[in-house]
């Protein structure tokens, strides 16, 4: 049994009874395409166009196209695939850290979270690959025999862990998605009037029907995946950061990385989660599934994260002058004052100090706040993988080596042109499948609405529950013992 | 071969579960219990076994984990011995990140197979349903009816028990 403090507030406003949450969600997907969606899938799409032109360029020309040189030889595709790793990491935070932790509000926002997660770990997985120069040789990463072309893989090499980890990252999440998603598949499917999508949804759902047993497994298959997607999510962030800190380049050689990345990482994702939602809950009219509540809760992780990364920032400071290295501490006083000062001062304001405005009530509770403050860490989160990457590279041991980065007009495609890939990938997902994981939804509609039939506690009757049962006879009882 | 559900329809959960209750003692079979969401308290209330996939789970992480080790050690041990950094050939703390890895995806991977494959559950067009409300707003109690069954004491019983409508409902089993 679980007891639900009378203080709670519902997690969904305007009384909704069952069926309005199923109306609700999938009036979009029933729904035409409205002109508002084809306008915003044609710009997504005309940004996969420049992805195509780019990574066409990036194959047939080779590597040369991009503005790396031999000092600077991981600057923008390393950047973007760290940006776009750790936006998918909000994702895994709200579906599994959330549901171990039994935060009941994760239920509206995890299933486009969990998108966002899978179309971020694609954008993501699209740099290693084509800075391989030969991605149709991709097959190397993996331990192949020595006939396939090369010796078994190096498996003392942290770019190697990143092939196993980002590999198990994509298909656990694609996995956990997906089998959260079936018994909303199957909601649509009994509703749907046309055959085809009738057919569709049918073979999605996977004949699922709900019953008692299949539902008991299917809690019990989500608790185990929330489980070991927890660490797993962790692992993912700390071996990209073994990328770096265990190299020997002043500036990455530093212990405080993985906690540093991966608190990062849920910093940069959770303003990801507030940008597509803010736009989601507006578009789909989803005000009473994500509400300020939401919004507020989003912003509190968003602003610990952002003082943990703050705290991580000055460490690394300290740690410099501390170690008394002297490549250390020239690797931080450039970064703060050499030719790229503007990133690293853009990256402290952006994640340093704008985060701290959440303390405000108001601007936790504040749409139009909320939205700049996300678009702001995501830049300020890009902002501090270039100042990690960039500024540590260009002046390292020799000065005669030193030299400076400036992208092409080919790494700007990439970028900009998976940012593309990501929102046409996103606004297929906000047309065709269920933006809220409505079985879900369903299950917490009663919490907090009158903290009277269900969870025991006073019923005061200042909130007349939708869910009172209508046919019930006076012998049922209003107290039943659950187990939770 | 085609058999024959009586279907309580109820709108509330905790009805529901009392109402299983009640059912349940006056000796008759519930056949399932369709819900649109995970009614908690179901389990006890129909006396459905705790479902053992999280030992099956255990199970196939140890096996990926197993696989993972025997795959390094082989490979780097003993396949083909490289000196890379000057580091020992079967070096254990360098090969934590990948076994990790390796664990969570056959756990992963085999726990969800198996809770597709043991529950019937794979791509079909047609899924023939007892109600299709029961994935909307309705909780769908379903009991089997046999030839000598008594609908109208059965939708009695039902109805006393808080179910909105019984229906009757003629299913086609392969």
């Amino acid at each position: 049994m679980q007891h639900v403090s009378p203080v709670r507030i519902p997690l969904v406003t305007s009384g909704k009874t069952y069926h309005d949450v199923t109306e609700d969600v999938c009036r979009q997907v029933e729904a035409k395409p409205n002109i508002r969606w084809m306008a915003a899938l044609s710009v997504a799409l005309f940004f996969l166009g420049v992805f195509l032109y780019s990574v066409y360029r990036t194959l047939w020309y080779g590597i040369g196209e991009w503005g790396l040189n031999k000092t600077v030889d991981w600057a923008w595709d390393i950047t973007n695939f760290v940006w776009w790793v750790g936006i998918g990491h909000a994702g895994t935070l709200i579906s599994a850290v959330l549901l171990l932790f039994r935060q009941k509000w994760r239920t509206s926002i995890n299933r486009a979270a969990e998108a966002m997660t899978i179309f971020a770990v694609i954008c993501a997985a699209m740099f290693p690959v084509l800075h391989m120069g030969r991605p149709w040789l991709a097959f190397w990463v993996l331990p192949l025999q020595n006939t396939f072309g090369s010796l078994w893989v190096n498996f003392n090499s942290p770019l190697l862990w990143d092939v196993f980890a980002i590999s198990t990252y994509f298909s656990v999440s694609l996995v956990f998605w997906y089998t959260g998603l079936v018994p909303d598949f199957a909601t649509i499917r009994d509703r749907a009037k046309g055959p085809i999508a009738r057919r569709a949804y049918a073979l999605l759902s996977f004949g699922w029907k709900g019953g008692a047993k299949h539902w008991s497994r299917y809690e019990t298959v989500s608790l185990i995946l929330a489980g070991v997607s927890t660490p797993l999510v962790l692992s993912v962030h700390t071996i990209v950061s073994m990328d770096f800190a265990t190299s020997v380049v002043p500036g990455w050689h530093t212990t405080i990385f993985p906690p540093y990345f991966v608190a990062g990482a849920i910093f940069s994702g959770f303003a990801m989660v507030l940008t597509l939602m803010l736009i989601t809950r507006v578009v789909f009219k989803l005000e009473d599934y994500i509400t300020l509540e939401h919004i507020a809760l989003m912003n509190k992780i968003m602003m610990i994260t952002g003082s943990i990364v703050g705290v991580a920032y000055i460490t690394e400071f300290f740690i410099a002058w501390y170690s008394q290295v002297e490549f250390e501490q020239y690797a931080f006083i450039n970064r703060a004052t050499g030719p790229y000062w503007w990133a690293y001062w853009s990256m402290m304001t952006c994640n340093v100090i704008s985060p701290q405005l959440v303390w405000i009530r108001r601007v936790r509770y504040s749409i139009p706040m909320t939205f700049i403050l996300s678009i702001i860490v995501n830049i300020g989160m890009w902002f501090e993988r270039f100042v990690i990457i960039v500024t540590s590279l260009h002046r390292d041991y020799l000065p005669s080596s030193w030299a400076m980065f400036s992208p092409s007009i080919i790494d700007i495609g990439i970028y900009v042109g998976t940012l593309g890939l990501f929102f046409t990938l996103f606004l297929l997902f906000a047309k065709f499948f269920p933006v809220i994981n409505m079985a879900e939804v369903k299950s917490i509609l009663k919490y907090g609405v009158d903290n009277g039939p269900t969870y025991g506690g006073p019923n005061t009757g200042a909130q007349q529950s939708a869910y009172r049962p209508t046919g019930a006879p006076a012998s049922a009882p209003v107290n039943y013992n659950k187990h939770d | 071969m085609t058999k024959r559900y009586a279907l309580g329809i109820f709108e509330d959960e905790d009805v529901l579960l009392h109402a299983i209750e009640n059912v349940r003692a006056a000796g008759v079979k519930i056949y399932d219990v369709f819900s649109p969401y995970p009614v908690h308290g179901i389990d006890d209330a129909l006396g459905i076994e705790r479902s053992r996939l999280p030992i099956a789970a255990f199970f196939y992480g140890m096996c990926g984990l197993s696989f993972a080790l025997w795959m390094q050690i082989y490979m780097l041990g003993f396949d083909w011995p490289m000196i890379i950094g000057g580091k020992p050939h079967i070096g254990l703390p360098a090969f934590i990140p990948v076994s990790f890895e390796l664990t969570v995806l056959f756990c992963c991977h085999g726990m969800v197979i198996t809770f597709y494959t043991i529950s019937g559950l794979y791509p079909r067009m047609k899924v023939p349903v007892m109600d299709v409300r029961s994935t909307d707003d309705k909780f769908v109690m379903a009991i089997e009816l046999k030839e000598d069954s008594d609908l109208g004491n059965l939708t009695q019983l039902l109805r006393a028990n808080g179910a909105s409508e019984v229906n009757e409902k003629e299913m086609t089993k392969e």
